[in-house]
């Protein structure tokens, strides 16, 4: 059965069971490295993308839910921001994938894709967030590395360098 | 998805054929030199010779190097810190040397990367073959351009004549597509630290950008050609590790509903596969299958501590100096507690993840080890096959500290591939992750800890309970019937000198060692990131603060008067300095206010490195919630190639301590371990994460130590030291949890 969604701007059709999570869709038949598994639980943070704009745990969202919305990974970040911010054409990066490299804030690096998109959709609703806000935001996004202190300093990072924040 | 070799991998036996390189290694026969440090390359079957140079190192025609390490990248950074070592000593840019993929047959056999051993032990191989590799190309220079080798210099690995403007030659023009074949000498001049550019500068890590952009290929991401999705089948949380699992009846029909779902059985081992990866979800948790499940567990955490003192256990008298009975009945002040640790777990972000592929008389394993040519080992014991027809090749998961389960998934993989004929992709499901690890042990120990009236310790006895490490996987207990089995006591399995009372000066020092059988009732254990150090300093850095208080002094000063040396005195004053650190006796102060704050000050190691640290905490004394709101950790690690990373480190472990401290415990049935998830066993959150303030403590004239795991030890017990600094009470137990706290609160 064929589903309809929108990936990183681009729709396609789908052929996979309408219960099937996002996320095995975006690994598998989409093959996007961004999203990835973690708990299958809802309960990490690993598998987040964005659903028009909303931060999703793509491991317990069944590919039915999100028919005809649009979809962005880690790999879409860039110009879902240019599409937000009605810039010419896409960054090569993200203002927060560019800060977390700046600030090296990572490890391991796998959860880095929850703490990237859930940052971005932070940024992109409170463009100035205090470090309570960010904390707050934050805390659904687990961090085995224990990286967090620099994943706040990359997200005030971000907020500068996109003309906001302190 | 990822191609089997992505752009940053170099096909050694290609290259070999094409005559393109120059190969330098390392020889590690003994008495090859004062400077040959410890450790190092394994030589064995199947398995780079150590004794070639093109082990290590090649040059490419177009004036780039790669390095074959065999340390894996675990996201500390190593793989560009290793690279800083060589480029320095090559003369190249770092954007002239690569690290090649890690892979039996390609790569030397360094051992695990445990330990923090990567730039500890494989630093100083990677500065001398690139040494070697320097001379014996100046020595080709020499000849080409006609110029003795004093008066060559070397820059981005062009060689240039001193006062000769445009007389030069590339390593590439004088090498590449020719093999070297000059013999490791370990004699090569290496640099003076002094003229050092490249080691000891915070450059980026070269993974980064590709993390962040979502081009990195995590083992998680590897499909290939025809393969299927397979998920174990075991029960929900290990039981006791001598029991195994045992299989009394499986219903293959539970599944026949799933699209191309089917069981794999081999004996105990009960995996699914399916073409599409969510079918093999479903049919894991569909399949029905009825387990034997003794109840063979203690009856709740105390009864396990318990159990474990009163089990046969095997003693040993690590160390015993001086005359400690009769310095103890000397003594003016004496501490004497019993301390709790509980089981933790390795808990990977990334459940770890395998591809097989398992021919007829061949195997390709694609892992997240730590240790290669180990697994390697492993996959031929289940897989029956010799060593020399196996595979592995690396690929980074999530953050592993320590042996999670990663040979067993890759086991699991290996028996589904050759069950099936087809490469198979096993994922654990994060409840086989979390309730299936290879947990870092319990241990229980009795302190006594004494001081003279002038604060000065003068005996110190440590009891120890614990069980070792668990050798057989659960895939090899399952599949292949191996009887579970244990390893020896060694260094991190058990008590030492080092991780036990070796920071202070002690004239009377006593350690006895209870191996406790672990095959009786007890969980798989492996190395947990600072295995045992965690449990010893929370035990004994806490009596050294009773004894501090006892003295009527305050701890900092009290320990800068005990401490074992200068590297001991200087990381100890790094921690303090960072924390403005001002005197005064602990728990001065008490405040009867609802939040009270504290302060705590601890020491502590892994194998090699000096951690100290200070953690500023509040308690709430209504709920019993404790917030770790600061914490500095300093660490002496000797020579620092890349202070960035070390702090990143130091970051990373103030934070898990805090985790480890405050949340983390193994909890379980009569029959099962029953934490099998985040929810289940938490960890610490961004919105409870300290601010932290790293210190490195530079001694760049000595030996690279380990930078991974020593300030773990020191962070824990600064934090329990903390509480009492905040309450006046003492915790004994950890994790410190709202509960704990709350009982604790209301006995005093």
């Amino acid at each position: 059965m064929a589903t309809t969604l929108t990936v990183n701007q681009r729709t396609q059709s789908i052929d996979a069971a309408p219960d099937t999570p996002l996320l095995y869709i975006l690994s598998n038949n989409l093959e996007l490295q961004g999203p990835r598994f973690g708990c299958g639980l809802a309960q990490c943070g690993s598998c987040s993308v964005l659903v028009d704009g909303v931060e999703i745990r793509s491991c317990v969202t069944p590919l039915s839910a999100v028919a005809g919305k649009s979809v962005t990974t880690l790999e879409g970040l860039p110009a879902w921001y240019a599409q937000q911010n009605r810039l010419a054409s896409a960054p090569e990066l993200h203002p927060l994938q560019q800060a977390v490299i700046d600030e090296q804030a990572m490890q391991c690096g796998y959860c880095y894709n929850g703490q990237i998109i859930k940052g971005a959709e932070l940024l992109s609703k409170n463009p100035q967030p205090t470090v309570e806000q960010i904390r707050t935001a934050m805390n659904g996004h687990l961090c085995r590395c224990a990286t967090y202190p620099r994943m706040i300093k990359a997200i005030q990072r971000a907020s500068r360098a996109m003309g906001g924040g302190r | 998805m990822s191609s089997e070799f992505p752009a940053t991998t170099f096909p050694r036996r290609d290259f070999l054929k094409a005559g393109g390189a120059l190969l330098v290694g390392l020889t590690f026969a003994p008495g090859v030199g004062a400077q040959q440090p410890p450790g190092g390359a394994i030589a064995g079957p199947f398995t780079p010779d150590p004794e070639q140079l093109d082990t290590w190192i090649a040059i490419h025609a177009d004036n780039t190097a790669t390095i074959f390490l065999g340390y894996v990248e675990l996201g500390q950074g190593n793989s560009t810190a290793l690279l800083q070592i060589a480029a320095e000593e090559l003369d190249l840019d770092m954007s002239q040397v690569l690290a090649a993929r890690v892979e039996t047959g390609k790569s030397p056999n360094q051992g695990g990367t445990n330990a923090s051993a990567s730039i500890n032990r494989g630093g100083p191989r990677i500065r001398l073959a690139a040494a070697d590799a320097r001379q014996a190309l100046l020595s080709r220079a020499s000849e080409r351009l006609g110029a003795p080798v004093e008066r060559l210099t070397v820059s981005r690995g062009v060689v240039s004549v001193a006062g000769t403007p445009g007389q030069t030659v590339t390593y590439g023009a004088l090498i590449g597509d020719r093999r070297f074949d000059v013999p490791y000498t370990g004699k090569a001049p290496v640099k003076d630290y002094r003229d050092h550019k490249v080691v000891g500068a915070s450059l980026p890590r070269n993974d980064i950008p590709a993390k962040a952009s979502g081009k990195y290929v995590y083992m998680q991401h590897v499909r290939v050609p025809g393969m299927l999705h397979g998920r174990v089948v075991r029960p929900r949380g290990q039981g006791a590790y001598g029991d195994g699992a045992r299989v009394v009846r499986l219903d293959a029909d539970s599944i026949r509903d799933i699209p191309g779902a089917r069981v794999v059985r081999r004996r105990d081992f009960v995996g699914v596969v399916a073409s599409e990866e969510w079918n093999a979800v479903r049919a894991a948790q569909q399949l029905r299958v009825t387990w034997d499940q003794p109840e063979s567990l203690p009856t709740s955490p105390a009864a396990l501590f318990e159990r474990m003192r009163a089990a046969k256990t095997i003693d040993s008298v690590v160390m015993d100096r001086g005359g400690v009975d009769a310095a103890f009945a000397a003594a003016r002040h004496v501490v004497s507690h019993r301390f709790d640790s509980p089981y933790q777990i390795h808990a990977g972000f990334g459940p770890n993840c395998a591809i097989a592929d398992v021919k007829a008389d061949s195997a390709v394993v694609m892992c997240s080890t730590q240790g290669p040519y180990a697994t390697r080992a492993k996959i031929a014991d289940v897989l029956e096959m010799p060593e020399g027809n196996i595979t592995v090749r690396y690929y980074e998961g999530s953050g592993t500290f320590g042996r999670s389960c990663y040979d067993d998934v890759a086991q699991a993989a290996a028996v589904m591939s050759q069950e099936t004929g087809a490469p198979v992709r096993v994922q654990f499901m994060r409840w086989d992750e979390h309730g299936w690890d290879n947990f870092g042990p319990a241990h229980t120990a009795d302190v006594k800890i004494a001081a003279n009236a002038d604060g000065k310790l003068v005996a110190y006895e440590y009891h120890g309970w614990q069980h070792t490490w668990s050798v057989t996987e659960t895939t090899a207990q399952l599949a292949a019937g191996r009887a579970a089995s244990e390893g020896q006591d060694g260094r991190a399995q058990s008590l030492t000198p080092t991780n036990t009372g070796e920071m202070y000066a002690l004239p009377n020092w006593r350690i006895v060692n209870h191996r406790v059988p672990g095959l009786q009732g007890y969980f798989k254990g492996a190395p947990l990131r600072s295995p045992l150090d965690l449990a010893i300093s929370f035990g004994a850095e806490q009596v050294v603060d009773e004894l501090a208080y006892l003295a009527d002094m305050d701890p900092y000063i009290f320990r800068r008067q005990n401490m074992n040396g200068d590297r001991w005195l200087a990381v100890l004053n790094a921690a303090a300095e960072a924390a403005k650190w001002s005197p005064r006796k602990a728990a001065a102060a008490l405040s009867k206010s609802r939040v009270v704050r504290g302060r705590g000050i601890a020491v502590g190691t892994h194998l090699s490195s000096y951690g100290a640290a200070v953690a500023e905490i509040e308690v709430d004394r209504n709920t019993g919630v404790i917030v770790a709101k600061r914490m500095y950790g300093a660490i002496e690690a000797g020579q620092i190639v890349n202070p960035g990373f070390v702090e990143n480190q130091i970051s990373g472990m103030l934070v898990q301590a805090a985790s480890r401290m405050l949340k983390e415990e193994v909890t379980f049935s009569r029959t099962n371990v029953t934490s099998v998830d985040w929810v289940s066993y938490p960890i610490l959150r961004c919105s409870e994460a300290p601010e932290v303030f790293p210190v490195v403590v530079k001694r760049q004239d000595q030996p690279s130590t380990g930078v991974g795991e020593e300030v773990i030890a020191a962070a824990a017990a600064a934090i329990a030291n903390a509480f009492f600094d905040a309450t006046g009470v003492r915790l004994r137990e950890h994790p410190m949890t709202p509960s704990r706290v709350m009982s604790a609160l209301r006995r005093a």
